[in-house]
């Protein structure tokens, strides 16, 4: 019996929803500190996979291994910075914030610096990054649910925020915990899956990250992998894949922020406040990075794989033989063809084919779409083809338009792969976004709960008030993520990623890291550091991304993206020059600096509170 | 505990940082971004993959995992030389 996709999409989604609602509703919160931290006693290697949901996103699931495939070498930067961010993580800040035994990240900068406007300023940069991202997290989620089950994209956020807040607004920080550790496990299932498939078809190979260094075996020859997706790619006019074209300084810069800001980002570093002691820190730290080493390794293998599975299938084929699989994502406009020469073949072509060295299909960012009641012959062309809005961009003659996201959509469709693989991967994507919405949620909640209402605007909040204060504040950040879900800035959102890196990069990890490691930085020091990091790093974005800075402008050729690491070096020359010119921080915080720095004791002392 | 011990304990966990921040700076930075294009002619592939290329991709995020799992090690270790380590 033939079971249509659709219904397997659902069995599959639905499945999984049940369990991540009934392990919420066993672990639900009832105090500050389960909700904030889940009690702190949770193990390491389920706060391991937990972390390593929280912290890849939707689009890290989705798009990262169609970034790699279509710029090869240089997205090597988000690879080795998504992941090199975690040894700074582990070995400069999260055993040392755990010593301290707070709840939230502004907590540690207020009390070190001893200054309620450092911990305003962590507050905001706190909810501008996680509002940032949630809002990308959100639209993701609706996407996905408007794909399956047929509804219009603000149902799809809608009905995603309600889940989220079912069990993150309520079950707290303990309630979340265990979804991730169930969303972690669909995610690497359907993540691995179809990559060793599509490894065995193409290398015959079963593991994909050999099969990436192996031959290509699929046509009966056997070519090293790597020279045959060089040579499809110079052949179609593309750079070649090893080769970068980011200038060195610029792509050893945007590594460097995307490390930082990794270390710097508070809905990671507040994870590892759930686990018992120092030791157990570093137990997970090693976990988390491990699980998402699994991601992170398949991911360049997706990539690279599925690029010459795509040409090879697509490239040259006449439309009307064209698998059936690219007239499913045509309809969903995740793909497009413009028949340029109007030989009824689809080609695809590099920069290196046209004078002007573009490839765009067409003009404009998006493919846009005729209404559905515009007269048959503006809708579909006459191979059968969906036609498009947007005119055709007759610079260069490539005509096949697809999204990052591509590249794992339509890995399995593309491998042969049976319907549920195809489930499962949904289910993943949707697991990947909501857990990580999760993790956000919650820190955006406890940023406005515990450090706005209780540290500063109302100290005599009681443990229960301030719970429901946090269930309220996660309502709210919903509310507000739903509606940017619904109405994207989407140009501002692609724009602000780079901002919260950079942001996290000049303000968070400098200043947590100077805290620790240093008992000279006082108040004047912290605050000037953090100021000038976080001015200079938005107004170099903000002049770049939205004011129009020009490439010629550009500080050593540094982009957007890999300024937050000049910043960072900024923040740490100002903190120490300010430090050094005005009186030292008092005798208590020198103690409490000293007191962190040695790992035992978690468990058995309370947190002492440095009131101010 | 007494300051002495305190404080080499903090050397120790200092020096252990240091190395192993050095091996990652390596394995980030000088490797696969500063002299990739050298390793690349001069070092042996990786299966079929040009040293440094590799590095970028796969070699770097297995480095950083071994980082991390030789960091619990000896940090684990060092605490419990100098009398930090809890019963569980």
């Amino acid at each position: 019996m033939e079971i249509a996709q659709s219904t397997l999409n659902l069995i599959f989604i639905g499945a999984s929803f049940a369990v991540y609602i009934v392990i919420a509703a066993r672990s639900r919160a009832a105090s500050t500190k389960e909700y904030y931290v889940a009690g702190g006693g949770v193990s390491p290697l389920a706060n391991g996979m937990a972390t390593a949901a929280d912290w890849m996103s939707a689009a890290t699931f989705i798009s990262m291994a169609g970034a790699v495939a279509i710029s090869g070498y240089d997205a090597s930067r988000f690879l080795m910075g998504w992941t090199g961010g975690f040894v700074l993580l582990t070995m400069l800040m999260v055993p040392f914030l755990r010593k301290f035994n707070k709840a939230t990240v502004p907590d540690f900068i207020g009390d070190r610096y001893y200054s309620r406007t450092a911990r305003a300023v962590a507050v905001v940069c706190a909810i501008f990054i996680c509002m940032t991202y949630i809002m990308g997290q959100m639209r993701g989620v609706g996407v996905v649910f408007s794909q399956l089950f047929g509804i219009s994209i603000p149902s799809g956020v809608i009905s995603g925020a309600v889940i989220v807040f079912i069990y993150a607004g309520l079950g707290g920080m303990k309630g979340i915990t265990y979804t991730q550790v169930a969303q972690y496990s669909v995610m690497a299932f359907s993540y691995t899956i179809p990559a060793v498939f599509i490894a065995m078809a193409l290398t015959g190979n079963v593991v994909p990250q050999l099969g990436l260094i192996g031959n290509y075996t699929a046509d009966g020859t056997a070519v090293p992998f790597l020279a045959k997706l060089n040579a499809i790619n110079a052949e179609l006019g593309f750079a070649e894949y090893t080769s970068g074209k980011l200038s060195t300084i610029n792509m050893f810069c945007i590594t460097a922020a995307l490390m930082c800001g990794t270390a710097g980002l508070p809905h990671v570093i507040v994870r590892f406040f759930t686990v018992k002691d120092v030791k157990a820190v570093r137990k997970s730290a090693c976990w988390t990075l491990g699980f998402i080493a699994v991601i992170y390794l398949t991911a360049p293998t997706i990539g690279a794989f599925s690029r010459v599975n795509l040409i090879e299938k697509l490239h040259q084929t006449t439309y009307t033989e064209a698998p059936y699989w690219f007239k499913e994502f045509e309809k969903t406009g995740q793909m497009a063809w413009v028949d340029k020469n109007n030989d009824g073949r689809i080609q695809y072509f590099g920069p290196g084919k046209s004078e002007a060295g573009t490839f765009s299909v067409f003009q404009g960012k998006a493919p846009e779409y005729p209404l559905y009641d515009a007269p048959e012959e503006q809708r579909i062309g006459v191979h059968g083809q969906r036609l498009l809005a947007n005119k055709a961009d007759l610079s260069n003659p490539n005509e096949l338009y697809f999204g990052n996201d591509i590249m794992v959509m339509a890995n399995p469709y593309m491998a042969g792969l049976p319907p549920w693989v195809i489930a499962l991967l949904m289910a993943g994507c949707i697991a990947a976004a909501l857990s990580t919405a999760a993790g956000l949620l919650l820190v955006l909640s406890t940023s406005i709960s515990h450090d706005l209402m209780k540290k500063i605007i109302k100290p005599d909040l009681t443990d229960k008030e301030e719970v429901n204060f946090a269930r309220l504040a996660s309502f709210a950040a919903l509310v507000v993520a739903a509606y940017f879900g619904v109405n994207p800035p989407s140009a501002f959102i692609a724009k602000t990623v780079a901002f919260a890196f950079g942001l996290a990069a000049s303000s968070f990890f400098p200043t947590l890291l100077m805290g620790i490691f240093s008992s000279r930085v006082n108040r004047v020091g912290g605050i000037a550091g953090m100021v000038c990091g976080i001015l200079f790093t938005s107004s170099y974005i903000v002049y770049f991304q939205f004011l129009g800075g020009t490439k010629e402008q550009l500080l050593f050729g540094i982009t957007p993206e890999g300024i937050g690491f000049v910043g960072m070096l900024l923040n740490f020359i100002v903190a120490f020059a300010v430090s050094n010119m005005t009186k030292p921080p008092p005798a208590y915080i020198t103690e409490m600096v000293s007191n962190i720095r040695t790992p035992s004791g978690v468990r058995k002392t309370p947190p002492a509170d440095f009131e101010i | 505990m007494n300051d002495q011990n305190s404080k080499s304990h903090w050397r120790a966990s200092l020096r252990l940082t240091g190395i192993l921040l050095v091996f990652w700076f390596i394995l980030g930075y000088v490797a696969p971004i500063l002299c990739r294009d050298w390793l690349d002619a001069n070092f042996p592939a990786v299966g079929t993959a040009p040293f440094g290329f590799w590095v970028a991709q796969q070699g770097s995020i297995i480095g950083f995992v071994v980082i991390l799992v030789i960091y619990a090690i000896c940090m684990n270790r060092t605490d419990k030389k100098h009398g930090y380590t809890e019963e569980d």
